[in-house]
């Protein structure tokens, strides 16, 4: 027998603490326990529940009570109530903050025309303010990105390795999609990477921070504040302000296609005229 | 001293007899000279490339004075401020220079890449025309060889040229070359090793193509030009058939001085219009791609218009991944090793293969009317049609985007567009071949159409018709045998109205002072019945 050594007796310690206890000595337990979980789950919620929050119903400020007016009138019937989305219709609104509406509303992509792979850019539907309002109404849904205050690109004359810098990130973030020229490119089924022709510096900051459509989002820790904003200088004054040397024309910045088509278009037949004409001449 | 009389009218004499003594040069510059070239508008398509040639040369060795062929890394430094302080190739480098630097040398390399571009053109449209007239039957076919050959090597040149300045785009190009040189079975790697010196993209390659691009390239092109045109002197130009033209006779235009003043007028003008295109467009802004690295792939990355084809082909082959053994043959090999390869080399032999099927062993120097023989015309159609296809496809991406069409669509488009369109164009084409020839023949049996329609006492209405020769008793025409040339089918061909504005791409619409048909004397205008309004 083992029961005399000391393993034996630990062994019988623990057989008799786990025998059923009596009936209401298990309730009794069970009630107590109860109570304390309770509190204490009551105790950590009142220690850090923000304040604000416990009010209810929500207040909204001045702003986003005309941006909640604007939504319930043309927003509501894709992006459901309170923003919360609608099934195969809209996404829910909540945390995508008052950048996405920038960009979507600020260009006219929302509201959206029909269902399609992709929003297109239209003429805006709302002016700067009420696209502001929305914006605001949005962000106190449940907050998320927001764009920066100040200038969103650098100043040449002051910082002019800024350009380079750019440069060198949109050519090893943006290109493949939106081409070397910023001239935009094609996506699978029917999704494209729009052109940077007419982008404002908010709206390509915006679509950096939020990542709209089809575009990935580059956040603040894949692309710092300050790298977001070398990028768009590059934008601005390398592809935008046309300091592109190299004739009048740049045939859209489509690359060799375009070359193709006017070395036939207008190459082949200038001299086509010109054989006929010299033929003429017999 | 008695001043020594110079007779300035004999001085040439003097002076060309004193060369021609110590040269013997009369006798072949006479024969030269007195060369007789025939004379048609589609003739000088040809010319277009010789002369883009030419302006490469010139514009090439301006670039090789600038540029630097080594992969050396060195940071940037020039006036370009977008790139100011990127590390880069030193190719690179020197080919920014050499547009921002070098006084008038983004005017130089754009007009290098613009005669480059309208060289294959034209290589192309020239190719055309020889098809579909037939001229690279017997003697010519070693010719038409040449000719697929010269468009090879400057596919090569045009591709070596693309990669020297080593900027995102072309090292995008240098990396499809590689992954096309690995997926050939067996041999790949080591082919690949071999010409990259080792791994992709290694620093040597851009040594290798520069001495390719500017000296091997260029010296077979050169060569082959010369054997080109040598074989034309030698065979002679053929000629459409046509008033006294034979098939053992040339007629057209001694070599100097009108053909030769024509010739220098029309380099003037590809000059002109190369230098044009050089300044109005942009072509190839290499300092928005900066330097190559393997992680910078942009969209719409294209190669020159005349490889789109290739790049086409890979974009529509389905990924079908062959496993033998321990080793595969992936997709890429088909289009891009097999399909390239097989386009560029098969169409050598057509010559051949065309002679061969139609038993015919004589000897033709005069062209045939591309609707005198439906099949050729057919059988080219189906050709072109395939090639534009592959094209448009390798550009299908920025279609797509442009106008607002899915990729996957364009791709499926691509792919059940070159199955099915080719053949469609055969038959179309054959059949628009067959209804000129009988439009043709219409014309040789019941005469010109007038436009004047004539009502006969039983109501009845016909149009007159001019007869293009004698008529019988009856006053019906005699139908006249078809010449192999153009049958006038406009009053005013045969001299119905005087030439009243003078033309300017064409001269003024002359009455057919020939034989419309062999046997036929020249119509003039006393012979003909004259045409009245319908009433007598």
């Amino acid at each position: 027998m083992t029961s005399d050594t000391p393993a034996g007796r630990r062994l019988r310690v623990f057989s008799r603490r786990r025998g059923a206890p009596s009936k209401a000595r298990r309730r009794l337990g069970a009630a107590v326990r109860m109570v304390a979980a309770l509190a204490l789950a009551g105790g950590v919620y009142t220690a850090f529940a923000p304040g604000a929050f416990a009010d209810e119903p929500r207040q909204l400020s001045a702003t986003a009570q005309e941006g909640k007016q604007l939504y319930d009138n043309s927003c509501i019937s894709c992006h459901g109530r309170d923003g919360q989305g609608v099934d195969d219709r809209g996404p829910s609104l909540i945390g995508v903050g008052s950048a996405s509406v920038e960009f979507q509303v600020g260009t006219g992509r929302m509201p959206m025309t029909r269902q399609e792979a992709q929003a297109e850019e239209k003429k805006p539907q709302f002016d700067k303010n009420q696209t502001k309002q929305l914006g605001q109404y949005v962000q106190e849904l449940g907050g998320g990105p927001e764009l920066p205050a100040g200038e969103l690109y650098e100043d040449v004359k002051e910082n002019p390795e800024a350009i380079a810098r750019g440069g060198e990130l949109f050519r090893v973030n943006c290109t493949s999609c939106h081409s070397f020229t910023g001239a935009g490119g094609a996506l699978s089924s029917g999704k494209f990477a729009p052109a940077l022709h007419d982008a404002t510096p908010e709206t390509i900051y915006a679509a950096m921070l939020t990542g709209p459509q089809n575009m990935p989002v580059f956040g603040d820790n894949q692309l710092t504040p300050d790298e977001k904003r070398e990028i768009i200088t590059y934008i601005k004054v390398q592809l935008q302000e046309d300091r592109d040397p190299g004739g009048i024309f740049n045939l859209g910045g489509y690359g060799p296609s375009t070359e193709g088509i006017a070395i036939f278009l207008v190459g082949i037949t200038i001299l086509v005229f010109t054989s006929l004409w010299i033929a003429g001449k017999s | 001293m008695k001043r020594r009389k110079v007779d300035l009218q004999q001085a040439p004499v003097t002076a060309a007899k004193g060369v021609d003594e110590r040269f013997q040069a009369a006798t072949p510059l006479r024969a030269l000279l007195n060369k007789v070239f025939p004379d048609h508008w589609s003739f000088l398509l040809g010319e277009i490339a010789l002369f883009s040639f030419i302006i490469l040369l010139l514009t090439g060795v301006f670039l090789t004075l600038f540029f630097d062929p080594s992969m050396k890394e060195v940071p940037y430094e020039g006036s370009y401020s977008a790139l100011r302080g990127t590390m880069m190739s030193a190719a690179y480098e020197s080919s920014l220079n050499l547009s921002f630097e070098v006084r008038g040398g983004l005017f130089m390399r754009q007009m290098h890449h613009w005669a480059a571009l309208l060289f294959m053109a034209s290589i192309v449209v020239h190719m055309a025309r020889i098809f579909f007239t037939g001229a690279y039957r017997k003697p010519r076919e070693a010719n038409w060889a040449i000719g697929m050959i010269l468009f090879l090597l400057g596919f090569l040149a045009g591709f070596t040229g693309y990669s020297l300045p080593d900027d995102g785009l072309s090292g995008t190009g240098l990396r499809i070359a590689s992954a096309i040189m690995l997926s050939i079975p067996v041999v790949g790697t080591w082919l690949s090793a071999s010409i990259f010196g080792g791994e992709f993209p290694g620093h040597l390659i851009i040594g290798r193509f520069y001495i390719a691009h500017v000296l091997l390239i260029p010296g077979g092109l050169l060569a082959l030009i010369s054997v080109h045109l040598g074989l034309v002197f030698k065979q002679k130009h053929t000629q459409w058939p046509g008033p006294m033209r034979t098939n053992t006779n040339v007629v057209g235009e001694r070599m100097f001085p009108r053909y030769a003043l024509k010739q220098g007028g029309f380099f003037m003008a590809v000059f002109g219009t190369v230098a044009l295109m050089a300044g109005l467009f942009q072509i190839n802004p290499i300092w928005l791609f900066g330097p190559y690295r393997a992680s910078e792939v942009s969209s719409a990355s294209q190669p020159d218009w005349y490889v789109m084809f290739m790049d086409g082909l890979v974009r529509l082959m389905p990924n079908w991944q062959i496993y033998i053994g321990d080793y595969s043959i992936p997709p890429l090999f088909w289009p891009a090793v097999v399909g390239l390869g097989a386009l560029t080399t098969g169409p050598i032999f057509w010559p051949w293969i065309e002679a061969r099927k139609t038993g015919d062993k004589r000897i033709h120097n005069l062209l045939e009317r591309p609707r005198d023989n439906p099949e050729r015309v057919g059988i080219g159609a189906m050709a072109f049609t395939f090639f534009i296809i592959a094209t448009l496809s390798g550009g299908n991406d920025v279609i797509a985007d442009k106008f607002h069409i899915s990729l996957n669509a364009m791709t499926w488009a691509g792919r059940i567009g070159m199955i099915v369109l080719p053949p469609l164009a055969y038959f179309i084409s054959v059949r628009i071949c067959l209804g000129l020839q009988q439009h043709d023949r219409e014309v040789l049996a019941h005469g010109v159409e007038t436009g004047i329609i004539r009502r006969l006492p039983n109501g009845q209405f016909v149009e007159v018709h001019q007869p293009l020769g004698p008529v019988d008793d009856h006053g019906h025409p005699i139908p006249l045998e078809y010449g192999g040339w153009v049958v006038p089918k406009k009053m005013n061909r045969v001299g119905a109205l005087a030439p009243a504005v003078k033309g300017f791409f064409f001269p003024v619409e002359k009455p057919a002072e020939a034989p419309v048909s062999p046997g036929m004397p020249p119509v003039s205008g006393d012979d003909r019945e004259e045409i009245t309004s319908g009433r007598k």
